[in-house]
């Protein structure tokens, strides 16, 4: 059996070419960046080695205006409207679809009709939404009478940043919504009977068995909302493009014009680095705050 | 009195529930209408209701000047390369890992799980380098090949947490009865893992269709582009109408859509296994 199963050119076989390009296309790649992060370079002409100086000028100098640390908030923003926004309105929904209510299936169905659908088309899709002209909301809010509450939605500095991240908490709100309803699912039907003969109230059983029962699911999904948001691009890079400047900027579509529009590769480079090791950071920072809120509840 | 009680609630739930499917889905439903409307009504006659005129020309427009129709077939030629070569190594590699004996197994696995945490933004401008030296910049490969890697990890992610659920008896039999390794992972245990194919398939299709930033970055012949990156251009070729964009879009949505309205049930179990092994 082990003969078969020990097989060494199976294996290579079976292993080989994935890995490969994966360490081609995947793992060296980001080696690479951490390099390209320490030159000085346009991409055609000669690389000067410059050390760390656009990590230092990304957080301290700034000399070509970029924003970066104000980029970094506006993910930030973004983070915070998943985890206290779209995560509680998907939760809420989940439960109730979860406990059982005339047209669940339908519901659920509905919901999560705007995640396969690309965020190009939703950009575009909002962008004619938001239009200060002809846009449905402005439209809308003419003709209910609340006509001084129209705005030019992405081209003021107050508004275009929710402008573009409203749309994304949208979209993905009957992503989160599944995950929870599949755990609310796979809670067995005799803990709520149980409960119930208790005389719990409703409110009281969700926050006393539902939550902590599913929390391992309600963790992936913060850690996902958190991370996603840090590495926003799509609906930016679409709708407003970062402007006005640098109200929507975000460190993904920084890297972008950096990289591509400056011909900037060492500086853009650097921003791609401190992604990956923000995407890192969080998440062992998540890691470790959920294992000190489990150690100390109980 | 009870049971009063229960039925307004019930009320109150389903109107929650109703508003929430308005608010999620009219969106959608206003894009579909405006594609069927007038360039006057869209931009101010008629901007919410319904179209007074179910108007095709936005449909026949859009493929005026544009490519749309090449671009609709390349998202489903790269799409559909990805699909399978990350479907087939993915499987390949996740069998190796957890029904073969090898001493680096468990490495290899970490080195692979680590494409789970990493953004693949950070490897836009290597990738971009690598492809312009091998001239591959502007061919369909330049796609091809990073989708196809970016998928590996998480459709390794659910098909080697389905692998360790299946007993080895059967794979042990079939070498008793005398199958090499080849036809053991072929014969038998592709078949078997069919609900984790299916469920990696989708995943890695909805991710590949969906894609914008490599996209625009890898490809920019206007024949090689794909659907999501030509909808966009759409902008600059019809700067004062908005009817075609729209039909673009519809146009640009409906794969995604049948897939999600044929196999709702597996879509959302797709999506469910790629967050959470089980």
């Amino acid at each position: 059996m082990h003969a078969v199963f020990g097989n060494k050119k199976a294996i290579a076989v079976f292993v080989l070419p994935a890995l490969i390009l994966f360490i081609l296309v995947g793992f060296i790649p980001i080696v690479q960046s951490f390099y390209y992060s320490m030159l000085d370079w346009n991409g055609i002409g000669e690389a000067k080695f410059v050390g760390l100086k656009w990590y230092k000028d990304l957080f301290v100098d700034d000399s070509y205006d970029m924003q970066f640390v104000h980029s970094i908030w506006n993910t930030f923003y973004l983070a915070l409207l998943s985890v206290c926004l779209q995560i509680p309105f998907a939760f809420i929904l989940a439960y109730i679809l979860g406990r059982g209510v005339r047209g669940e299936k339908f519901y659920r169905t509905l919901f999560f009709i705007p995640v396969t659908i690309s965020s190009a088309v939703i950009g575009l899709l909002f962008l004619s939404v938001l239009n200060p002209n002809y846009g449905v909301l402005n439209v809308f809010l003419d003709k209910v009478g609340l006509g001084s509450w129209q705005h030019d939605w992405l081209t003021e500095e107050k508004t275009a940043l929710s402008g573009i991240m409203l749309p994304a908490v949208w979209q993905w709100i009957g992503y989160y919504m599944l995950l929870l309803y599949a755990a609310i699912k796979g809670i067995s039907e005799e803990i709520f009977d149980a409960v119930k003969i208790d005389g719990a109230s409703a409110l009281r059983s969700m926050f006393s068995i539902v939550i902590p029962l599913i929390s391992p699911i309600i963790k992936i999904c913060i850690v996902f909302a958190v991370i996603g948001s840090l590495k926003f691009f799509d609906l930016t890079f679409i709708m407003t493009n970062g402007n006005p400047a640098p109200a929507t900027d975000v460190p993904s579509t920084l890297m972008y014009a950096t990289i591509f529009k400056r011909n900037m590769y060492g500086y853009g480079s650097a921003m791609a680095v401190f992604m990956v090791v923000e995407c890192l950071v969080f998440y062992y920072i998540l890691q470790r705050g959920f294992k000190s809120y489990e150690e100390g509840d109980s | 009195m009870v049971k009063l009680k229960w039925n307004s609630k019930t009320a109150w739930l389903q109107l929650f529930l109703v508003m929430f499917a308005i608010i999620q889905f009219a969106p959608l439903v206003w894009l579909v209408l405006t594609s069927f409307k007038s360039n006057i009504e869209i931009t101010g006659s008629n901007v919410i209701g319904f179209p007074e005129k179910w108007l095709l020309s936005n449909y026949r427009n859009v493929f005026v000047g544009s490519n749309l129709g090449l671009n609709f077939l390349n998202s489903l030629l790269y799409t559909g390369a990805t699909v399978l070569a990350s479907g087939l190594l993915s499987a390949m590699v996740s069998f190796a890992i957890t029904r073969m004996q090898w001493k680096l197994s468990k490495v290899v696995l970490a080195v692979f799980m680590s494409g789970l945490m990493i953004p693949v933004h950070a490897t836009l401008l290597p990738i971009f380098q690598i492809l312009k030296q091998t001239h591959l910049l502007n061919t369909p490969w330049a796609l091809i090949i990073p989708y196809t890697v970016n998928a590996i990890p998480a459709a390794m992610f659910i098909m080697v947490g389905f692998f360790s659920s299946l007993p080895r008896e059967l794979e042990e039999a079939s070498v008793v009865d005398g199958c090499n390794i080849y036809q053991v992972f072929f014969k038998i245990m592709l078949p078997l893992i069919k609900p984790a194919i299916v469920s990696v398939s989708i995943f890695t299709f909805l991710a590949a269709w969906n894609e914008l930033m490599f996209a625009t970055t890898f490809i920019s012949n206007t024949k090689l582009m794909t659907i999501t990156v030509a909808i966009n251009s759409l902008r600059g070729l019809h700067t004062t109408e908005y009817g075609p964009i729209a039909a673009g879009m519809v146009i640009a949505t409906i794969p995604t859509i049948l897939i999600y309205i044929l196999l709702s049930d597996k879509v959302q179990k797709s999506i469910v296994a790629g967050a959470v092994k089980g």
